[in-house]
C-alpha cells in the first residue's frame, strides 16, 4: 500500500479544512445572535 | 431550523458514503495504485467549487441588475465557500503530484489558471474589507465578482486547450478518455455529494449575513432612540 499514508493526509487535510471553515460559520452566527438578542433587549428598555 | 438539520445530516451521512465509496467501492487504479483514490475528492471538490463560483457569479449579475440585498449576501456567501473549496483542491493537488509527478507544483495552465481563481475571489474578500458604505461596496465587489468568474471556464477548459503537465480530462474529455464504470460511477457520486455539501455550507453561512444586517437595523434604531 505505496502512499496510504498521502492518501489519509490529502482527506484529513481536505475535511479539515472544510471542518474548520464550518466551525468559523457556527462562530460567527452565535456571536451574531447573541448580539441580536442583546439589542432587542436594550431597545425595548430605552422605549 | 429543521430543513437545515435535516440538510445537514443529509449532507454527512453522504459524506461518509462517498468516504467509504473511495476507499472501498472504487477500484485500485492500475499504474498509480492507492494515491489516486485522491481523485474522487480533488476532482469532486473542484467541480462544486467551480458550480459554487457559478452561483456567485449569478448573485452578482442580480445585484447589478435588481441592486437587492440578498444578491449581495449570496454572493459573498458562495465567495467564501468557492475560496474553502479551491483551497482544498490546492492542497489535494500536489499531495497527489509529488509521488506521480516527482514535484508537488509547477506552473502549468491548470495549476496556474486555479491558484489564479483563489487569488481572484480572495481579492474580492479583501475589497469588501476596504469600502465602507454598504451599497458601494455591493456593487464594486459585485462588478469585480463578475470579472473574477472569467476565469472559471479558463480552468475548466486550460486541459482541454492546452496540453501542459496536469493530467488530461479523463471525464467529458472526448475520444481516447474516460474512467473504468465503477470507478465512474465513484466519482459521479461524489460530485454529487460535494455539491450537497456546498449547498449545506451555503445556507449556513448565508444565515451569517442576514443576522449582520439584522444587527445593522437593531443597532441604528437603537442609536435613533
Amino acid at each position: 500500500m505505496k502512499n496510504l499514508d498521502s492518501v489519509f493526509a490529502a482527506y484529513v487535510i481536505g475535511w479539515g479544512i472544510f471542518f474548520v471553515f464550518f466551525l468559523s460559520i457556527v462562530r460567527r452566527t452565535a456571536t451574531l445572535r447573541s448580539e441580536v438578542d442583546r439589542l432587542k433587549n436594550q431597545l425595548p428598555k430605552a422605549r | 431550523m429543521t430543513k437545515r438539520i435535516l440538510l445537514g445530516t443529509v449532507a454527512t451521512a453522504l459524506v461518509i458514503a462517498a468516504a467509504y465509496a473511495n476507499f472501498f467501492i472504487a477500484p485500485t487504479e492500475r499504474t498509480m495504485g492507492v494515491i489516486q483514490r485522491i481523485f474522487y475528492f480533488h476532482a469532486a471538490t473542484a467541480w462544486a467549487g467551480e458550480m459554487v463560483f457559478f452561483v456567485c457569479f449569478v448573485g452578482n449579475l442580480l445585484y447589478v441588475w435588481k441592486r437587492e440585498q440578498k444578491y449581495d449576501w449570496l454572493g459573498v456567501t458562495c465567495a467564501e465557500v468557492g475560496i474553502a473549496c479551491i483551497s482544498i483542491v490546492l492542497i489535494t493537488g500536489p499531495i497527489w503530484a509529488k509521488p506521480v509527478w516527482g514535484i508537488y507544483w509547477t506552473w502549468d495552465a491548470r495549476l496556474t489558471s486555479t491558484f489564479v481563481l483563489w487569488l481572484l475571489y480572495i481579492s474580492y474578500l479583501l475589497l469588501r474589507t476596504l469600502i465602507e458604505e454598504p451599497g458601494r461596496r455591493a456593487l464594486l465587489s459585485a462588478l469585480f465578482g463578475i470579472f473574477a468568474f472569467l476565469d472559471v471556464p479558463l480552468v475548466f477548459f486550460s486541459i482541454r486547450w492546452w496540453r501542459t503537465q496536469h493530467p488530461a480530462p479523463v471525464v467529458m474529455g472526448g475520444q481516447g478518455s474516460g474512467l473504468d464504470p465503477t470507478m465512474s460511477k465513484v466519482f459521479f457520486f461524489n460530485v454529487l455529494v460535494m455539491h450537497v455539501f456546498c449547498a449545506f455550507l451555503i445556507v449556513e453561512r448565508y444565515i451569517v449575513e442576514k443576522l449582520r444586517h439584522d444587527v445593522d437595523l437593531l443597532q441604528r434604531e437603537a442609536e435613533v432612540q
